[in-house]
């Protein structure tokens, strides 16, 4: 150990007081599932961590009746004010529970402890604590004069974000006056369950949010069940375009936040050192298992050498290991499935002939690990270019003027990130408005707030999540107010 | 003796040209009631591969058109109904003629058609102040969310004679999407498709670039499934698609995540609204760092 390397600083999992089993949570209590029940393991180890039910069709059906019920009788005659008071309970807390939250976070999805701390956790408490205003504020929202709750809503979430993508679901939906069936995902249900006993605390009605754990056949079950009015996906594109073909023809308002393949654009006169800084969040923040990663790099031809040189020694210096370190910058990988689309485009990416680097890192022997990876010489038709990875996989395309970069930046079925980093202000609003794509961060990247809309173009799917914008996606107009608003004989 | 009538060939409007279709088909359009020059006349029968030449031209003209001034855009609009005005005796004798409604019943729709153009024209540079806005995130960063026009749009127009009919229910379709700079392929009502071909004379003489608008007339359950499942085509707009298999169109949608909006079948069916402009539009949400003083 030279004086450079850091001592290991894990956080406590002591903090933790977990049941060996969980149950579904259905009308405010656990109750077991009667499908098949799994265990959810720690990607950094595979050490089971807990068993947890399977909710198969019936207790889905069981769930529904559950939330139409507390729809019904409670939470749709409830004052805006009162629901929101609800909601900034739940706000506080999560606060007070944060660190617990944290670490269980890390353990069960492999990200590391400073992320999980500083970012997911607390953008939960802020999430609620945005909507939470809302409540009794609708009429403000921007669809007119009293807008109505759409009733139950189904919502399934990824693993990538699991108690932050329950949060950008629940916490607007419960605003609107829906009542929820949430399904997290099948590797990370546990941040979910934690949150029902929050639930508890907080003495939410029963039945206004039920948390059903299982695989994909519970998520199906859920989103074409009849008797839901709403549903809401984030995950893969290929799983959205199914839900999309199943809901068609329904009345279920539907939203899909899907994948992407983000642009970051780097011009000549950027500033090199931040914009480095900004390329390696764009990409390896959360193992780059994020859906708006900047996995493009597209560097200014004049500035590639030395920018891929800085990018180089800075990603020598990135620690992987223990998502409980503190010092962690690069956890584990969420599953062994996951791992194998990297190592699989990876290894494409080197047939296709691009060329391949990651810095020497000891990765641990059990566990899920990938070492963060830039490509460099890809092209535009590279699979490594055009595939989603979702992972610490980085590719190095190159420009030369402003309109090649927004040819290559738009040049995908996805649209849901881009970044441009320049010292102009000028170019970074013509650029802007140029990209197809639903978030661009100027000199920044993967910033999220409650306040900022988040969602894409074309096939990174449709609706927003966050601000006014995203409450629209849980409220319908009241339909007379249309041909008043805007003039009878119209 | 009376003079004999010049009557009109009515033609695809396809990429600001009036062409037949490649196909060389036509189909009879019969008047239903009143006095016309000519009894039936035949309009061009729209065909896949011209569905695909509308798309193709479509696509050409959304840079141009979403990147007008938002003021331009609307003054074109406007221009719209002005050269509609002019025109509204021959729009009321084709409706009268083939939708078998009384002449005043069709100066009305016409009227109502000319007065929704303005409506929405005047809504160009206005619709991105009511539905974006700035928002205050924790940190030193300006941010703003705009909508943008999401792109190539297919419309099924309301095919139903009678209420809203042919001229108003096309542009109770129409005049919204391209409010925000869309560009559109719409097939018109099937059974009363001349009001909607004869607006494309409208369009080519009212400054709205080629290409904006392309009207297919024909059968829709024919090139409806096309312009569905077209991956060059962003959205899909179903408002007169209610008595086609319109579940199989929105599902074809899915393979490419078109934004679908159902069909709507009652007489007020896509009646003015904010709502129709904004749903063909893209939430874009911009985060740009603050400098340290």
């Amino acid at each position: 150990m030279n004086f450079l390397d850091y001592a290991p600083a894990p956080e406590s999992a002591a903090i933790l007081n977990l049941r060996d089993e969980y149950g579904l949570f259905i009308n405010g209590e656990f109750v077991p599932g009667n499908g098949e029940s799994f265990t959810t393991i720690s990607p950094a180890t595979e050490k089971h961590i807990a068993t947890v039910s399977c909710a198969n069709e019936q207790d889905v059906d069981t769930a529904v009746v559950a939330a139409r019920r507390a729809y019904e009788k409670t939470w749709s005659r409830m004052s805006g004010a009162d629901r929101g008071k609800y909601l900034f309970r739940i706000a506080r807390l999560v606060q007070e529970r944060a660190r617990e939250l944290a670490v269980a976070e890390s353990l069960d999805n492999g990200k590391p402890i400073k992320e999980s701390r500083d970012v997911d956790i607390p953008l939960v408490a802020a999430w609620f604590f945005y909507y939470a205003g809302w409540a009794d504020k609708l009429e403000y929202a921007g669809m007119g004069p009293n807008p109505r709750s759409l009733g139950v809503a189904a919502q399934v979430i990824p693993w990538n974000f699991p108690l932050l993508m329950l949060a950008w679901k629940i916490a607007p939906a419960l605003a609107a006056g829906n009542t929820v069936v949430l399904k997290p995902a099948e590797t990370t249900p546990l941040t979910a369950l934690l949150f029902a006993e929050i639930l508890q605390q907080a003495d939410l009605p029963a039945g206004v949010v039920n948390i059903v754990t299982g695989a994909g056949s519970t998520g199906s079950a859920l989103v074409n069940h009849p008797d839901v009015n709403k549903v809401a996906f984030t995950g893969s594109t290929a799983v959205g375009r199914q839900i999309a073909r199943s809901t068609a023809g329904t009345s279920k308002k539907l939203t899909l936040e899907l994948g992407g393949k983000g642009a970051n654009i780097v011009f000549d006169d950027a500033p090199i050192d931040q914009a480095v800084e900004g390329i390696v969040n764009g990409i390896f923040f959360n193992q780059g298992q994020v859906c708006c990663a900047g996995s493009r790099l597209l560097v200014q031809e004049s500035i590639h050498d030395d920018v891929v040189e800085r990018l180089k020694a800075r990603l020598s210096t990135l620690r992987v290991g223990d998502p409980l370190d503190k010092n962690t910058d690069v956890g584990a990988i969420n599953s062994a499935s996951q791992l194998g689309r990297m190592h699989e485009l990876s290894n494409v990416g080197e047939q296709e002939g691009a060329e391949r680097w990651s810095p020497a890192c000891n990765l641990p022997s059990e566990g899920f690990w990938f070492p963060p990876t830039i490509f460099t010489n890809v092209s535009t038709s590279h699979r490594i270019a055009r595939d989603e990875i979702f992972g610490p996989v980085l590719s190095v395309l190159t420009f030369r003027t402003p309109a090649e970069a927004i040819a290559k930046a738009n040049n995908t079925p996805y649209g849901l990130s881009a970044g441009i980093w320049t010292d102009k202000g000028s170019r970074i609003l013509a650029v802007a408005d140029k990209l197809k794509a639903g978030v661009v961060w100027a000199n920044t990247f993967n910033k999220f707030d409650p306040a900022s809309p988040f969602g894409g173009y074309r096939e990174s799917g449709y609706g927003r999540e966050g601000g006014k914008q995203g409450l629209h996606a849980y409220l319908a107009p009241t339909v007379p107010s249309r041909s008043a608003l805007n003039g009878a004989n119209r | 003796m009376s003079r004999l009538a010049v009557p009109k060939t009515y033609k695809l409007y396809v990429g600001g040209k009036f062409i037949r279709s490649e196909s060389g088909r036509v189909y009879e359009v019969a008047t239903t009631k009143g006095s016309f020059s000519v009894s039936s006349v035949n309009a061009a029968k729209a065909s896949r591969k011209d569905a695909r030449d509308a798309v193709v031209a479509a696509r050409g003209a959304v840079s141009g058109w979403s990147g007008t001034t938002s003021y331009n855009r609307g003054q074109v609009l406007y221009r719209i109904a002005e050269i509609l005005d002019g025109r509204r005796a021959q729009f009321a004798e084709e409706i009268a003629a083939f939708e078998g409604v009384s002449l005043s019943t069709a100066t009305a729709q016409v009227d109502e058609a000319i007065d929704l153009w303005v409506w929405y024209a005047g809504w160009a540079d206005k619709y991105v102040q009511v539905a974006g806005n700035g928002n205050a995130v924790s940190g030193p960063f300006f941010n703003l969310s705009v909508p943008e026009p999401t792109g190539v749009v297919a419309v099924i127009a309301p095919q139903a004679a009678g209420v809203p009919g042919s001229l108003l229910g096309f542009v109770r379709a129409v005049a919204p999407i391209l409010v925000s700079g869309n560009t559109v392929v719409v097939i018109p009502s099937e059974r009363a498709p001349l009001a909607a071909l004869s607006l494309g004379e409208v369009f080519a003489t009212s400054d709205v670039p080629a290409g904006v608008v392309n009207i297919l007339s024909g059968s829709p359950a024919e090139i409806a499934p096309w312009l569905a499942a077209h991956a060059d085509v962003n959205a899909l707009d179903l408002l007169g698609a209610g008595e086609l298999d319109w579940v199989d169109l929105q599902i074809a949608a899915a393979d490419t995540l078109k934004r679908v909006l159902p069909p709507e079948q009652a007489p007020d069916a896509g009646a003015a609204s904010l709502d129709r402009i904004t749903f063909f539009t893209e939430t874009k949400t911009v985060w740009h760092t603050k400098g340290l003083l």
